[in-house]
């Protein structure tokens, strides 16, 4: 690195070396790493395996009580009334919350008002596992018990459970205030579909005429859960002059904070959120549940109080993903050109507005380089609980409907089905299907990849087949602050506030390390409590390394500027003729000779005298993220007398940018193939007609255990992203979007059925083979 | 004026127009001609939309400048997990 870094350095003119608010384009400055690229140790790993790591449930304070929340047994019904006054004279009891203690404090914002309504119930209870009132007491048996006394009277109303029963005409309405948006004129009558969205670009019609082969099939998708192992936590403590304190298991505390002072209409600045070790987020904690719950009954028993989510808590009210209904329709010439693509979307949104039939409909078809496309996606309201992101949210329910019809269409046509893609890839310049055109993307590169990998030539066994298939997702940044402090012996501490959900703290060190020149080893990286740095989105959308590395190198680049300023004075010379390479400054020009290179510990140790503390701080918008593309292959072996798959080979191929840990971009890619792989099996919500949740737990909701999977194999390519310094994008998400499709795809391979609805589990396979073979 | 590309949940707002023309110099004057011109829009933008600039996404950053001639998108302000 070095002078040309330095001489590159966007802050290089600042006046005199103020820390700039306003940031450059982060255009790529760099292409060689001595730290980037390597696989050190990650620093949280000791106490994570040693069990010293503190997750949500482990805070305690002195004098907490235990809360507990009543939550309703029914789908759909109207709170008539709630007496709690036998629960509150039993002894132990400090507190007891109906939504009469969560006033309305959202002042018109609707988003904000359906956290509030979602984490309390107003008058109806929407869905199985929707809150109604909560305790605080001395242990967790009288909290229990106080649950007990509280008499809730309901009137059972109609409800509604499945996406496509929503949608018919006389379905029981789940809000009789919703009115369908994006339609004209606007309807006068009540509607289930709380928004029509629609995206695409030429004349699909038109396009269709001209296809020599068309494929045209429905789908479903069950709900699932993100299945982190560690449930929702935390620890409230509210005090009596206003100031609050939550530490929490969350992917973003800055927002829970922001959130949560508002539902509880308080200063965001008295509101104080450490965020503890996470086990599990996936999109799942990105949104507040219990917090504010417990934030209220800290304020009223005038006690801190830990909450935990059972795991019956988690499935039956925290946020799964959308079930779903998916109609697709693909044309393309003999040759294997697509003309034409079009599909239309129904995804659950729970009982809430939500956008993710518009996040399918986005993705659907972003793979490929299409003339005529369209989408329509249709948002559905249910009585099933609130729908959250779970890892690159829509996308891989869209990519197994559509990657499940571009295999079909592919044989139709006689072509092999990685070729098919390859000849309508999307590339740089290509339209994409929700709007802009892309800059450099790594679609083809993965499908060259997957063309030559051994795992495409490998032999097969008995009763298995081998499928492939493509996934998109968008990536983002955002909001992002970070710090840089210099210790006195030159070691460094960089502070984030970005939730390390997949070992981001060793690659965020790994950046500033590499942009600093110093080991590794130097850096020391935190998340920081929401006191301490300045607002931070949460780690969503594949940001957190993606977003924290760039504020992190933009932080590097203003200490390195403090730096050479000390250099300079140390040396008596003026700054300009300093130059900051490998860890050290050193004096430009034959006039200063003499003058030996000072270590960053050498700054340090001398910056008592030189002006103070060495310190650099970014605050960034971090956009530009970069899309992401990977494909997938996939060996599935079925036994055709039980119906029950097992995956034996599995190969996930993604563009990653730059691989910052390699180790950690690897484990993000198994990490999604195998939530992927559980999707397609086994993964689903079961409601009985009553609209109660039939499996609440891992036992008979059943995530793959290691037993279940093979060795995933990865291959990262890299594609620098041109808007990051170092090329980085996100890699979280992309990979749990492949698998359904990939699985469908071998399943039809090896028994000529085509699996159209996920989960394949064995009772669905078992009927599919014996329809194929009644004919 | 720039050509504003919208995504069809916009459109009814727009009287069914996929293109409609703005004369802003950046991404939160866009926003506040958009509200003014077409009110349709105001309930979309509070609640988030993202803003194609040349293939670029920008979520959140209102300052951006609108290039004479660049190719803008308006999109949905995308959530991740």
């Amino acid at each position: 690195m070095a002078s040309e870094s330095t001489t590159a350095h966007p802050f290089e003119d600042a006046p005199n070396h103020v820390t700039p608010t306003v940031v450059h384009d982060p255009i790529l400055t760099k292409t060689d790493f001595k730290s980037v690229g390597t696989r050190p140790l990650r620093p949280d790993g000791l106490d994570k395996v040693t069990g010293r790591a503190r997750y949500g449930a482990d805070f305690n304070l002195p004098g907490q009580l235990v809360g507990l929340v009543l939550r309703s047994p029914h789908a759909h019904a109207k709170i008539k009334k709630i007496d709690t006054s036998k629960a509150e004279k039993l002894a132990g009891v400090k507190a007891v919350i109906t939504a009469a203690d969560l006033p309305d404090h959202t002042a018109g914002d609707q988003s904000m008002y359906d956290i509030l309504e979602n984490c309390m119930a107003r008058g109806i209870a929407k869905y199985d596992g929707h809150a109604v009132a909560a305790v605080a007491a001395v242990d967790a048996p009288t909290a229990r018990a106080a649950l007990k006394l509280i008499k809730v009277d309901y009137e059972i109303l109609p409800h509604v459970t499945d996406v496509d029963e929503a949608v018919k005409p006389n379905a029981p309405l789940v809000n009789p205030k919703m009115f369908t948006e994006g339609v004209e004129p606007k309807p006068k009558k009540a509607s289930n579909i709380a928004k029509r969205t629609e995206f695409g670009h030429g004349d699909v019609d038109a396009g269709f005429k001209d296809a020599d082969v068309i494929v045209e099939r429905s789908f479903r998708t069950e709900q699932t859960h993100q299945g982190y192992i560690e449930p929702h936590a935390c620890v409230a403590s509210v005090s009596p002059d206003g100031t609050g304190e939550l530490w929490v298991c969350t992917q973003g505390h800055f927002v829970y904070r922001n959130h949560c002072a508002m539902l509880l209409g308080m200063e965001v600045s008295k509101l104080r959120v450490t965020s503890s070790e996470i086990g599990g987020g996936f999109g799942g904690k990105t949104h507040v549940w219990a917090e504010p719950v417990a934030l209220a009954l800290s304020r009223k028993a005038n006690r801190p109080v830990k909450l935990t989510m059972s795991r019956d808590e988690v499935f039956r009210a925290s946020g799964p993903t959308s079930a779903t209904s998916i109609d697709v329709r693909i044309g393309a010439k003999k040759d294997g050109t697509i003309v034409a693509a079009d599909a239309t979307l129904r995804f659950s949104g729970g009982p809430y507005y939500g956008m993710w039939a518009e996040l399918g409909a986005m993705t659907a078809f972003a793979c490929y380089d299409l003339k005529n496309v369209r989408t329509v996606g249709y948002e559905v309201l249910v009585n099933r609980p609130k729908t959250a992101a779970y890892r690159a949210p829509s996308a891989p329910m869209a990519a197994f409907a559509v990657e499940s019809v571009v295999d079909e269409l592919a044989h139709k046509i006689g072509m092999n089905e990685v070729d098919f893609r390859i000849k309508n890839a999307a590339k740089q310049g290509t339209r994409a299907s929700y709007g802009p055109v892309y800059g450099p993307i790594g679609i083809g590169a993965t499908l060259e990849a997957a063309k030559k990998h051994p795992h495409m030539k490998a032999p097969l066994g008995k009763n298995q087949g081998r499928g492939m298939a493509c996934g998109f997702w968008f990536n983002f940044g955002g909001q992002t602050c970070t710090d840089i402090n210099v210790g006195p012996d030159g070691s460094v501490t960089l502070t984030v506030g970005t939730v390390d959900v997949g070992g981001s703290r060793a690659s965020l060190a790994l950046c500033v390390a590499e942009e600093l020149g110093v080991p590794y080893e130097q850096v020391k990286c935190i998340v920081a409590d929401t006191g301490t740095l300045g607002h931070n989105d949460m780690t969503d959308g594949s940001r957190g390394t993606f977003s924290s590395s760039m504020a992190g190198i933009f932080a590097a680049r203003n200490a390195i500027t403090v730096l050479r300023e000390r250099a300079a004075k140390m040396w008596e010379i003026s700054v300009e003729d300093v130059k900051w390479e490998d860890g050290h400054a050193k004096a430009v020009g034959s006039k200063y000779g003499n003058l030996a290179p000072l270590s960053l510990k050498e700054i340090a140790a001398a910056a008592g005298n030189t002006g103070g503390p060495v310190a650099g701080h970014s605050e960034i918008v971090a956009d530009g993220a970069g899309v992401s593309f990977a494909t997938h292959i996939a060996d599935v072996e079925v036994d055709p007398e039980t119906g029950r798959s097992k995956i034996v080979r599995y190969t996930v191929i993604q563009d990653a940018g730059k691989a910052v840990h390699p180790t950690y971009v690897e484990g993000q890619y198994q990490g999604g193939a195998a939530q992927g792989i559980g999707w397609a099996l086994n993964e689903e919500y079961i409601y009985g007609k009553n609209g109660r949740l039939q499996n609440p737990g891992f036992l008979d909701y059943r995530i793959p255990v290691c037993s279940d999977l093979p060795m995933i194999d990865t291959q990262i390519l890299e594609i620098p992203n041109p808007n990051h310094p170092y090329g980085v994008r996100g890699v979280g998400e992309t990979s749990i979007v492949p698998p359904l499709a990939a699985i469908a795809n071998a399943m039809s391979n090896a028994f000529g059925v085509r699996m159209t609805h996920v989960p394949m589990s064995p009772p669905r396979v078992l009927k599919a083979l014996e329809a194929a073979q009644k004919g | 004026m720039a050509d504003i590309h919208l995504w069809g949940a916009l459109r009814p707002a727009a009287g069914g127009a996929s293109v409609v023309s703005v004369n802003a110099k950046t991404i939160r004057e866009l926003f506040r001609k958009l509200a003014e011109d077409y009110p349709g829009m105001e309930p979309h933008i509070a609640r988030g939309v993202a803003v194609s600039i040349d293939g670029k996404i920008y979520r959140d950053d209102w300052q951006r400048e609108l290039p004479e001639g660049a190719e803008i998108y308006l999109l949905p302000r995308i959530q991740g997990g």
